[in-house]
């Protein structure tokens, strides 16, 4: 195994001051498919006298598309999104892929075009993960009001090698009084979504994802916690499917978003889904 | 280099197929994954392998500053090296020559192969006794000479139980990884003369050895490979951990060498921080057992060393990758294979899945150019672009994002000016059009709206077979409210 405080590719980045107001970036699979967990990270960061704007023109960050092979096509939506942060806020994004796309390939994806790349450099170096915002920015501290609880992290490989912040969710879980992280066996190991190639390679990515559910469950953790929804579906939706091939009523493996677990063990009111 | 004792931890059921290049086609590739991941033996012994190699890698580097500065140091001297491609190999020819080593040129694999047949003709040799070599197995040598009637025989021991198997390498540096010692000791029960099943391991590499020893007393030439050559003082370094590189660069009469064109460094103070970086991040060694220095054959007076020494710079698709900028940060490889140990990919279909000559990370992005997109076309996409590959490249090499390019290239419209051999193979109408009608939604907040508007408020109508997504999960269901109707309205 790789050391665990390993600090990605990149040089580690300093933060600003607590801002007045962020923009809050939710990003196409939050919006349409985990919306409260959105809600909940901007309940959080309202509750720290944050004003939160959503910019009602965002779809995507184009990472599908580029990851996908399809540069052009991720350029125009990207495009398209550059516009939506006209104020100097931080722009706060609830998922370490999507922060990782804006913050280190839209430069990328624009290299040919200098004023579409200047305002896009722009965008990124006030884009960040919502973990790492929470933690250096808010210095998210609050009394944990749950019941003693073990849980088990999984953090995103873009947040571990592109945006540095594993270590931010370890951190943030530890200040709750009450919570007990429990490791997992092969935690840096990717849990096998990779977006298209879920659909693409199914043998593989079941493989995968079989063997991080297997981990998750053999730490005994109640639940899981990531602050990352491509790899929450992934996960959650495989242990869904293992208990229902087994029969089982009650969820073996529960997950939840970081933002929405902080939210709900410091006395706070997540959004419900319907 | 092969790593000792490195056979005994895997199993694998693969079969075994004396005449591979295997890949032929997408297809193809994909049943072989099936069938690879599908297999518990292979999946297990893989998984404990790659744990062992990872776990050997992280205890040589405790210091992260230290690592840091080596990779970066590394990474400069490979782009260095790189940037100064032609001159260095032009300074290498010339070095190379005056130290009595002739030079081959060699375009492609078929030139390659009658450079060093017409070699060993010219010696009327019969056995060409081989060190560990990747790109001889790139130029698939072995049958080649087979069918002109020359036998090449593998003498690093994990390459000899491969070649004993009639199979290809599952890693570049631990080739028979994927045996158990079981199969190995049915193997040697099988093939060699006079030898009777036994699963002890000091006494299957002892066999081994033994057989070995005679072969290099009797082969008229020895092959071997290059880690790197060195322009200003014409030298070939050869890493090694078995000492049969070095019986086979200075025991037979003749000694062939063979390289990709990108392996030169200018200095030999550049090799010193590179040999440090490989060893490290291959077996986790922090020396290997040998390391050999070739500078030329036996000189007058000398009591050893080859009559001749020849040196093959083999192309075979690298000036491609050169050619491009970006894509030219693949020939910063040093073959230390440390992307595969750390891949989840890899760890979970093994080597031999794939097709390629090299497998894993380095293996995506390398054999395209080796073999034309045509063939190669989904292989970029077997990836989740996790980033564990690049995290642990001694050279940096950013692989993610040459993946990316690859699945670009692989699926754009064919056009006249390709940088790449099949640009466009994997180019599908219908991908195209998807694709082009995502970014219409997706770019025009209007459509975007509306569409996540449909998709959430007749949901029910969402298919419960989704692809491959509901192939192990349950299906995705849009929420009834999407977050923009949640913000709208909470005041």
């Amino acid at each position: 195994m790789s050391s665990p405080s390993h600090a990605g590719e990149h040089a580690p980045r300093t933060y600003p001051p607590r801002p007045a107001a962020v923009y809050f970036y939710a990003t196409c699979l939050v919006d349409l498919f985990v919306p409260e967990a959105g809600m909940d990270a901007i309940t959080l960061l309202e509750r720290e006298g944050i004003r939160v704007i959503f910019p009602e023109s965002q779809s995507c960050c184009g990472q599908p598309a580029y990851s996908s092979g399809f540069p052009e096509e991720a350029r125009k939506v990207a495009a398209s999104q550059l516009d939506l942060f006209p104020g100097d806020y931080p722009i706060i994004v609830p998922s370490g892929s999507c922060a990782g796309m804006i913050r280190w390939h839209w430069e990328k994806i624009f290299a040919d075009d200098p004023a579409l790349h200047a305002r896009a450099a722009a965008v990124a170096a006030r884009t960040y993960e919502l973990a790492e915002f929470l933690l250096h920015v808010v210095g998210f501290q609050r009394r944990d009001e749950g019941e003693p609880v073990t849980v088990t992290l999984h953090t995103s490989c873009s947040a571990r090698r592109e945006m540095g912040t594993h270590l931010v969710g370890r951190e943030l879980l530890a200040r709750l009084g009450n919570v007990t992280l429990a490791h997992h066996g092969h935690e840096s190991e990717c849990c096998g979504f990779g977006g298209s190639f879920s659909m693409k390679h199914p043998d593989i990515s079941t493989a995968m994802v079989s063997d991080k559910v297997a981990a998750l469950k053999a730490t005994g953790a109640r639940e899981v916690v990531t602050a990352d929804c491509g790899c929450l579906l992934n996960i959650t939706k495989r242990a869904e499917k293992e208990d229902l091939d087994a029969g089982r009523s009650k969820p073996s493996l529960p997950g939840e978003h970081l933002a929405t677990f902080l939210l709900r063990r410091t006395g706070g009111q997540p959004a419900r889904r319907s | 280099m092969s790593a000792p004792h490195a056979t005994s931890a895997a199993a694998s059921s693969s079969k075994g197929d004396a005449r591979p290049i295997a890949f032929v086609s997408a297809q193809a590739l994909r049943e072989r994954m099936h069938d690879a991941v599908n297999d518990p033996h292979l999946r297990k012994s893989f998984r404990g392998a790659m744990d062992f190699l990872m776990a050997k890698r992280a205890a040589q580097f405790p210091d992260e500053a230290e690592l840091d500065s080596l990779r970066t140091l590394s990474e400069g001297i490979r782009q260095y090296s790189l940037s100064r491609l032609p001159d260095l190999l032009e300074q290498l020819e010339a070095n190379l020559t005056r130290n009595g080593v002739q030079v081959h040129w060699a375009a492609d694999a078929d030139e390659a192969n009658a450079i060093m047949l017409g070699i060993a003709r010219r010696h009327a040799a019969k056995t060409i006794v081989k060190g560990k070599s990747m790109v001889s197995e790139e130029i698939e040598f072995n049958h080649a000479m087979h069918d002109a009637g020359v036998d090449a025989l593998e003498s690093d021991m994990g390459e000899y139980i491969v070649q004993l198997a009639g199979e290809k390498p599952s890693h570049i540096i631990m080739p028979a990884i994927h045996k158990t010692k079981e199969q190995i000791a049915t193997l040697f029960a099988e093939k060699v003369p006079g030898v009777s099943y036994t699963d002890n391991v000091d006494t299957l590499i002892q066999i081994g050895r033994q057989v070995l020893r005679e072969k290099f007393e009797q082969a008229d030439i020895g092959l071997s490979g290059v880690n790197f050559a060195v322009a200003e003082t014409g030298t070939l370094c050869l890493v090694e951990n078995e000492g049969n590189g070095r019986m086979c660069t200075t025991v037979p009469r003749v000694h062939m060498a063979i390289t990709g064109i990108e392996k030169v460094v200018e200095k030999l103070e550049h090799v010193a921080p590179l040999y440090s970086i490989l060893t490290r991040s291959a077996t986790g060694q922090a020396i290997s057992t040998y390391f050999n220095m070739i500078s030329g054959p036996r000189k007058p007076g000398e009591k050893d060393g080859p009559e001749e020494v020849h040196l093959i710079l083999l192309d075979n698709g690298r000036s491609q990758a050169y050619a491009d900028e970006q894509l030219r940060k693949t020939l910063q490889c040093i073959r230390c294979g440390a992307c595969m140990n750390h891949c989840p990919v890899y760890t979970r279909i093994g080597g031999l899945a794939y097709g390629t000559t090299y497998p894993g990370p380095i293996g995506k992005i390398v054999s395209p150019h080796m073999m034309g997109l045509e063939q190669t076309h989904l292989l970029p996409t077997v990836s989740t672009l996790c980033g564990a590959c690049g995290e642990v490249c001694p050279v940096r090499i950013p692989i993610p994002e040459l993946l990316v390019r690859l699945r670009g290239e692989a699926q754009s419209k064919p056009h006249d000016n390709p940088v790449m051999v099949g640009q466009g193979a994997g180019y599908s109408p219908l991908a195209s059009f998807v694709w082009r009608t995502w970014a219409r939604i997706y770019a025009r907040p209007g459509n975007y709206r509306i569409f996540s508007w449909l998709a959430s408020r007749f949901r029910a109508l969402t298919p419960s077979r989704q692809s491959g997504w509901t192939a192990a999960r349950t299906p995705l269901t849009p929420a009834p409210r999407r977050l923009r109707d949640m913000v709208r309205d909470r005041q």
